[in-house]
């Protein structure tokens, strides 16, 4: 025991999820700090999950104002006109989140997280971007891994009733529960190694695997499309879809696979995709809910690398997108 | 699918939620954002401190108040014009009768009990309403959907009994810190503070007749000269001493066993318990009786903690101190309350101290309460992957997208790389008596067996009926009821309390009696088959019933395991490490026997054995993917069905 134990208050509070992940893994959660960018429906459901779980703080970015698209799908904005007016998403979901635990420091940080330096990412254990562009993406992940110390780093997009995370641990050494050669339960120490953003989606296509989730070759054509186009994330709609399904044949002539092998109706799905579907965005927060608590705690298997969910096969489904020296 | 948020079929529908913890708060939430608009909760259950980790629609001042309320205004205020109807109210009340039902085009269940569920799934079945069940315990989850005569019904598939354990374990062979538990909260606890009249196997049945203690007096009774402290060790002695040693006369017992050591408090703590005696005086003023509490008293503050033989004895007498100097009112009606601190300290101690009688390894607090409150481990993220699962299977059911319809496994880990595993639901269990009224036998010896133990045991906790109507032929036997006539339920009374073949329509072997729920609108026939002898340990209720049942928990320690019926009886002490576990067991060797629906266009081969594993392939061709799972190995928990 290192002396600084649970108080009281939390040992009442956390005691079911105590019984999940053990007392020191309580500890070091009170101690993380969270970075979230983007505060869609899916999010906002991650959000909850990791101040309810007890994190020592959650920084939000998002500096959008309310429209009938926010209130759609994200819980945490209360239609209250006139509070509304006055406020971004981000401060609005700061104060729902306050309430969930009194025990988090809820907070709002304003400004492009893109123009942000190392300096900023250092204060954070965890970095999640949601509706993000694919440079932005990139590049803060890329700050993230120049940092010394590991920041954990997650994207995080739902589309119509599709969902898709990515995580990048770097190199993540924990532990977890096995049963030795007499049966008996024991602890084994692993490590893992993790490919970053820029490089897992440089793996060429035709190296993959068949019968990877086609969602992520529609996932990779629409986040193409949008940046070629200069669109903010998901600001797609039924009129582009000519457009994304002749990207789509191009990009898979350069990788050499056969454009039949992403489903026009799977691009069809993602391109009416601006709103999300709330079941979907409880799915996919609750299961980056579970991934995040794992990193921090270093207990238990994280996902490597990426996961899938579509609402039409019922699947959830983890990817590793990497090239073959990397893997585990 | 995300245009749903304005399907009509949404919008239209009503909704009935059961539960509002933690599945309900995550599943309201969810049903709202998706677009329903006029949704029924019930819940029984009051706010507590330990829901608030996960039940997100709750704040601490809500603790005391009604779940199903406060969830209702928590949701209302991020959209405020939907219709959310909560009913304070327990679901098995008569109020939620088929005719409830038949108004709702889907039932949604959040419950954390059996009962309830086989409840609602009666009434489900009754009225033609389609049920999405569902449950979670720590990362494992699972949604299931149940169409009448389409799918399933839930009671289809045998769902573990809660567990229970043979007599003699608790009272003289414990093996396991659980045993331990049941020991000193069903049996210690309840005899020094619990109801004086009940009956209790506290003291070991030996078959050294010279054990008798002080005739006429009872051991456990204070005397009127003894001060708490000579109390305390002398009942100390009495149960981890004493008794002990009486046990250990006889040889019989320990030939094939470590044989315990007697414990004594003169050994552990020679001196007094001269501590803190303030700390006992402010306690007595104080009014907050919940504050009380022996690890205060003590300064021990760490819950985690597993104490050693002498502080579990320090807790033991100190507890036990507490009790009467702050709480003396209470004794003689106490039951064990997992949020009664003091009773929990009480309940560690003294299932730490006889665990080390036995060599049995020690435990903290926090582990104890776990145990002796059956408490499910629970977070919040389970519960909300588990309500958008529970969601999309209920826009299935509105827009009747049958062959669409999933059971959905969330596993902690993958299993051919999926965390969420869908597979098909399965056809309805032809011998299933609730959803296939087939009938069932009871083996029963109908001189010995009186009609009170086939209603309890049988009817209510085997069968789960609430309400039941007991017929043979036209003579009724028993019916519960509320404007029964003043002779009928003496005629009830008397029955009861008569063996089988001596009612006033003999029932013996041959007989077939019908069993009646008018309110979950279930009948069964019961065919009665006499025996005459039952295995005292593994039959020790004396009955058996076949062609449907539950089935007994199956795990690969060989423990002895008893079918427990469930009730609480003096002969099977029942008690649970963990609450009843709802789920399928999940693993990755988890495979699902019996026969599927058949879908055209699967390839591989595909077998309509009931008793066999399905081989097939996965069937992996983009959207149409229909999970088929391969064989697996065979594992013990393989589900057979019962002919």
């Amino acid at each position: 025991m290192n002396g600084e134990e649970l108080t009281e208050q939390e040992t009442a509070l956390y005691d079911r999820q105590i019984r999940v992940w053990g007392a020191d893994a309580q500890r070091r959660l009170s101690k993380s700090h969270i970075l979230v960018y983007g505060m869609k429906g899916t999010a906002a459901e991650f959000c909850k999950n990791i101040v309810l779980a007890g994190v020592g703080s959650l920084t939000l970015v998002d500096d959008g104002a309310v429209t009938e698209d926010a209130l759609s799908s994200n819980f945490l904005i209360l239609p209250d006109e006139n509070v509304c007016a006055e406020k971004t998403v981000a401060e609005l979901c700061c104060n729902s989140l306050k309430v969930f635990n009194p025990m988090v420091r809820v907070s709002v940080e304003k400004g492009d997280l893109s123009s942000f330096g190392g300096d900023f990412f250092d204060r954070f254990d965890v970095v999640i971007v949601s509706c993000c562009t694919l440079m932005t993406k990139k590049s803060i992940n890329e700050k993230c891994r120049k940092l010394s110390k590991r920041v954990a780093f997650y994207t995080v997009d739902c589309r119509n009733s599709c969902g898709e995370i990515f995580v990048d641990l770097q190199k993540h050494i924990y532990t977890k529960k096995k049963l030795d050669e007499n049966n008996q339960p024991t602890t084994v120490e692993c490590e893992l190694q993790y490919p970053s953003f820029q490089e897992s989606i440089s793996v060429p296509w035709r190296t993959l695997p068949r019968r990877v989730s086609k969602l992520y070759f529609a996932m990779r054509v629409i986040e193409r499309f949008e940046e070629a186009e200069g669109r903010n994330p998901g600001e797609i709609s039924i009129e582009d879809l000519p457009a994304v399904l002749k990207l789509k044949k191009e990009i898979c002539e350069a990788q050499s696979m056969n454009e039949s092998h992403i489903p026009n109706a799977l691009m069809e799905r993602l391109v009416m995709g601006r709103r999300e579907f709330p079941p979907v965005c409880a799915i996919i927060g609750g299961i980056l809910g579970q991934e995040v608590i794992k990193a921090i705690s270093g207990k238990g298997d994280p996902l490597q690398n990426f996961f899938f969910f579509d609402a039409m096969d019922g699947k959830g489904v983890i990817e590793n997108i990497s090239y073959p020296s990397l893997c585990n | 699918m995300a245009s749903l948020h304005h399907s009509s079929a949404v919008k239209a529908a009503k909704v009935l939620m059961v539960g509002a913890g933690g599945i309900g708060c995550e599943l309201l939430k969810t049903l709202a954002l998706s677009g329903f608009q006029d949704i029924h909760i019930i819940d029984m259950d009051t706010i507590e401190v330990s829901n608030l980790n996960r039940q997100f629609l709750f704040r601490q001042s809500h603790v005391g108040q009604s779940k199903a309320m406060v969830a209702r205004d928590a949701v209302l205020r991020f959209r405020p014009n939907i219709s959310i109807t909560p009913y304070h109210a327990n679901v098995k009340d008569s109020d939620f009768n088929v005719e409830f039902f038949k108004q709702f085009n889907v039932v949604l269940n959040g419950l954390d009990n059996l009962e309830a569920r086989r409840h609602v799934n009666r009434l489900c079945l009754a009225a033609e309403v389609p049920l999405v069940e569902s449950g979670t315990t720590g990362f494992l989850g699972q949604v299931t959907v149940h169409a009448k005569g389409k799918t399933e019904c839930y009671e289809c598939q045998p769902k573990p009994a809660p567990k229970t354990y043979p007599v003699c374990t608790i009272t003289s062979t414990p093996s396991k810190f659980v045993h331990c538990i049941v020991w000193a909260k069903d049996l210690l606890f309840a005899k020094l503070f619990g109801d004086k009249n009940q009956e209790n196997d506290l003291n070991v049945r030996s078959s050294d007749a010279s054990n008798s203690p002080e005739n006429g007096e009872d051991v456990f009774e204070r005397r009127d000269n003894e001060n708490i402290e000579q109390y305390g060790r002398r009942i100390y002695d009495h149960v981890f001493g004493y008794n002990i040693e009486v046990a250990l006369s006889n040889q019989e017992t320990w030939k094939n066993r470590n044989r315990p050591k007697p414990i004594y408090s003169r050994d552990v703590l020679p001196g007094k318990l001269n501590h803190q005696n303030g700390n006992v005086d402010k306690s007595c003023a104080t009014d907050d009786l919940s504050s009380v509490s022996t690890m205060a008293s003590l300064g021990l503050k760490n819950p985690q903690d597993v104490w050693s033989l002498a502080e579990n004895t320090r807790v033991f007498l100190e507890s036990l101190k507490l009790f009467f100097a702050s709480r003396e009112k209470e004794i003689g009606n106490l039951s064990f309350d997992k949020d009664d601190q003091l009773a929990v300290e009480f309940v560690t101690a003294a299932a730490n101290i006889r665990a080390a009688s036995f060599g049995i390894p020690l435990h903290s607090l926090f582990e104890a309460k776990g145990i002796a409150g059956n408490i499910v481990h629970a977070v919040a993220t389970t519960n909300a992957v588990v309500a958008g699962l529970i969601v999309i299977e209920a826009i299935k059911v509105l827009k009747k997208d049958i062959d669409n319809y999933r059971m959905t496994y969330c596993l902690e880990h993958p299993s051919k790389k999926m965390l969420l595993m869908p597979v098909e639901p399965f056809e309805p269990n032809k011998s299933c008596c609730v959803c296939s009224k087939s009938p069932l036998s009871l083996e029963i010896n109908t001189h010995h067996s009186k009609l009170r133990d086939f209603v309890e045991k049988i009817v209510k906790a085997e069968l789960g009926m609430n309400s039941p109507i007991i017929m043979h032929g036209v003579t009724l036997l028993y019916e519960v009821g509320d404007d029964l006539e003043e002779d009928m339920i003496a005629n009830y009374t008397a029955n009861l309390e008569k063996v089988l073949s001596e009612l006033p329509s003999s029932v013996i072997g041959g007989t077939m009696l019908t069993v009646e729920d008018l309110q979950q609108e279930l009948t069964c026939n019961i065919y009665i088959k006499h025996r005459e002898e039952f295995d005292e340990e593994k039959e020790p209720d004396g009955m058996v019933l076949s062609g449907w049942t539950q089935a007994p928990l199956e795990k690969k320690d060989d423990n002895k395991k008893l079918v427990g019926n469930g009730g609480s009886t003096s002969t099977a002490l029942p008690t649970e490490g963990q609450k009843e576990v709802e789920l399928v067991e999940i693993s990755e060797e988890t495979e699902i026997s019996g026969k599927k629906r058949k879908q055209p266009g699967i390839s591989g081969d595909e077998t309509n054995n009931h008793n066999e594993i399905q081989k097939l392939d996965v069937v992996d061709d983009g959207e149409d993917d229909l999970v088929i799972l391969d064989q697996c190995d065979i594992d013990k928990k393989k589900k057979k069905r019962l002919q």
